[in-house]
């Protein structure tokens, strides 16, 4: 998984009817000390994430896995909300 | 499978429910050298890996695997421990 931080929200109106009341969100991808990474994704969000908040994001055929996404066409889920990240070097 | 270091956790209390009880630990990718290699990324961890370890861990769907039957949202989880390895040097 990575770590990213929500900085924004899609909206669509048409799109594939299994992605219908799914909230899309724009995630910057960052490293474990908070610094941005290049490269952003949207995300469906199933922890009812908000902007600003940093998330762990699951991409990949996994991503269909978080809750209420069997079956969905999408590549990338938040998973979680991050409260704190401990890095030991 | 691919070789990494613990090198720190993650903290979420607001998760999908399958990840409820899953330690989450923050892994660097290492070469054979035991050099970083890539960007870090979080795992799942299935061994009771701890930082400083060095593991080995998988991407992909089957991340989710060592958690059957429970459906586990993983694109990454730490499978085993490394106690050493040894590979020779090439010219």
């Amino acid at each position: 998984m990575i770590l990213g931080r929500v900085v924004g929200t899609v909206v669509a109106t048409r799109k594939d009817e299994r992605l219908l009341g799914a909230k899309l969100l724009v995630v910057r991808t960052i490293d474990p000390r908070g610094k941005d990474e290049a490269g952003y994704t949207v995300a469906v969000d199933t922890v009812d994430a908000g902007v600003h908040e940093r998330v762990l994001v699951v991409t990949g055929s996994s991503a269909r896995m978080a809750s209420g996404l069997k079956d969905s066409p999408v590549d990338a889920a938040i998973v979680g909300v991050v409260d704190s990240v401990e890095v030991q070097e | 499978m691919h070789l990494a270091r613990v090198i720190g956790t993650v903290v979420a209390s607001r998760k999908d429910e399958g990840l409820t009880g899953i330690k989450l630990l923050i892994v660097q990718p290492l070469t054979p050298d035991h050099a970083a290699t890539g960007r870090p990324l979080v795992a799942l961890d299935s061994v009771g890996a701890g930082a400083g370890e060095d593991v080995f861990y998988v991407r992909g769907r089957e991340a989710s695997f060592p958690f059957l039957p429970a459906e586990v949202p993983a694109d990454a989880a730490i499978v085993g421990i490394v106690d050493h390895w040894h590979v020779e040097k090439t010219r």
